[in-house]
C-alpha cells in the first residue's frame, strides 16, 4: 500500500511498458502517479468503511445466533467439509492474486492475465459451493424467514458471497482491459486496487469461518 | 526476467529503492500463504477433534483468526512497507477502533439486556 509502489516498479520493471511511452511523457508521470496512489488510498478507505459494515453483520449475527426459534442449530446444519473446501480455495485465490500483481511488477502480461484469470475461478468455485450449500440448506427448510439465527446467518455469509460474486465480475471486466490496453499506470493501478480488495475478502471469510461455523460446531 | 525475480526474492531489490517498495517478492506471498494454511489449520483440527473447550477453545480460534488478519495485512497487503507519513495505517486503526466497539459494545448491551433474554 506505499506510495512508493509506482516509482520502485518504473525502476524494477526495466524495459517494461512504461519506458514505452517515451522520454517525454516521464514529467506528466510524476503527476499521474500521484493520482493514481491517491486513488489506491481512497480504495484503501472504502476497504476500512466495509470493514465497518461487516462489523455490524458480525455484531449483529452474534447477538442473535443463540436464537433458533425451534428451528436448526449450527451444529445440525453446518456440514464441515464443504465449508473447509471453501476456505482453502479462497486462501489460495489471495495467493494467486498476489502472484498476479507480482507477474505485473515483472512486466509479465501474460503471467498477470493467467494468474488472474486462476483466481477468478478459484473464486467462482468458492461460490458455486457456497450457493449449493445455500440450496441446500432451504431445501432442508432453513430460510432466512426461519429464526433470527438463520436471518443473521444469510445476511452476513451472503453478503461476503455477494462482494465475492461483485470481485470476479470486476476481475473479468479487468481482465478484457488488460489484454487490450496493457499494463499502464492506470491499469496497473485497477490490479493493485483489486488484489486488495480479494486479500480483504479473505479475511473477511477467515473471520466468517471461525466464529460462524467454527464456533457453530464447536 | 529470471534474473531480475531471484534478486526480488532475496530482498535486494527493495534495498535498491529504499525502503517502502511496495511490490513485494515471491518469498513474502510463499511465506504468507504457509502461514496463512498454518493458522487455518490448528483451528480446524481443535474443533473437529475437541482438543478445548470454552475459553481456551475460543482464545485459540479468535487468535489464528487474528493472526491471519495480521499475515494478509503484512505479507499480502503490504502494509508494512508503507511510506511516512502512514495513512494506510492509521486509516486502518481509526476502522478497527470503531469495529471494535460496534461488535463488543453490541455484544456487552444486548447481554445485559433484560427485555431480550
Amino acid at each position: 500500500m506505499s506510495t512508493h509502489n509506482m516509482h520502485a516498479h518504473a525502476h524494477a520493471s526495466g524495459a517494461g511498458a512504461l519506458h514505452g511511452a517515451g522520454a517525454d511523457a516521464h514529467g506528466h508521470h510524476d503527476g499521474h502517479h500521484d493520482l493514481e496512489e491517491l486513488r489506491t488510498f481512497g480504495f484503501w478507505i472504502f476497504l476500512i468503511t466495509d470493514c465497518i459494515l461487516f462489523g455490524t453483520l458480525f455484531a449483529t449475527y452474534i447477538v442473535l445466533r443463540g436464537n433458533m426459534n425451534g428451528g436448526p442449530t449450527p451444529h445440525e446444519l453446518f456440514e464441515m467439509p464443504g465449508v473447509i473446501a471453501e476456505t482453502f480455495i479462497l486462501l489460495t485465490s489471495s495467493f494467486t492474486g498476489g502472484l498476479a500483481v507480482l507477474a505485473m511488477n515483472r512486466g509479465a502480461k501474460g503471467g498477470l492475465i493467467g494468474w488472474l484469470i486462476v483466481t477468478a475461478l478459484l473464486g467462482l468455485s468458492f461460490i458455486t459451493l457456497e450457493v449449493t450449500e445455500f440450496v441446500k440448506m432451504v431445501h432442508e427448510g432453513a430460510t432466512i424467514s426461519t429464526s433470527a439465527f438463520l436471518s443473521g446467518f444469510y445476511t452476513l455469509v451472503g453478503t461476503h458471497g455477494l462482494h465475492v460474486s461483485i470481485g470476479i465480475v470486476w476481475m473479468a471486466a479487468l481482465i478484457l482491459q488488460l489484454a487490450r490496453r496493457g499494463i499502464t499506470s492506470v491499469t496497473r493501478r485497477k490490479v493493485n486496487v483489486i488484489s486488495l480488495y480479494w486479500h480483504f475478502l479473505d479475511v473477511v471469510w477467515i473471520f466468517v469461518f471461525t466464529i460462524v461455523y467454527l464456533m457453530g460446531v464447536m | 526476467m529470471a534474473q531480475h525475480h531471484s534478486s526480488n526474492a532475496g530482498g535486494a531489490s527493495h534495498q535498491e529503492h529504499g525502503a517502502g517498495g511496495h511490490h513485494g517478492s515471491l518469498k513474502q506471498y510463499v511465506i504468507g500463504f504457509v502461514l496463512s494454511i498454518v493458522l487455518t489449520i490448528i483451528p480446524i483440527a481443535v474443533v473437529l477433534n475437541d482438543l478445548a473447550e470454552g475459553t481456551a477453545a475460543l482464545v485459540i480460534l479468535l487468535g489464528t483468526a487474528a493472526l491471519q488478519f495480521v499475515v494478509q495485512l503484512l505479507f499480502f497487503m503490504h502494509l508494512r512497507e508503507e511510506k511516512k507519513p502512514r495513512y494506510n495505517l492509521m486509516t486502518l486503526l481509526l476502522g478497527l477502533v470503531i469495529l471494535l466497539t460496534i461488535v463488543i459494545g453490541s455484544i456487552w448491551i444486548m447481554q445485559y439486556n433484560q427485555v431480550y433474554h
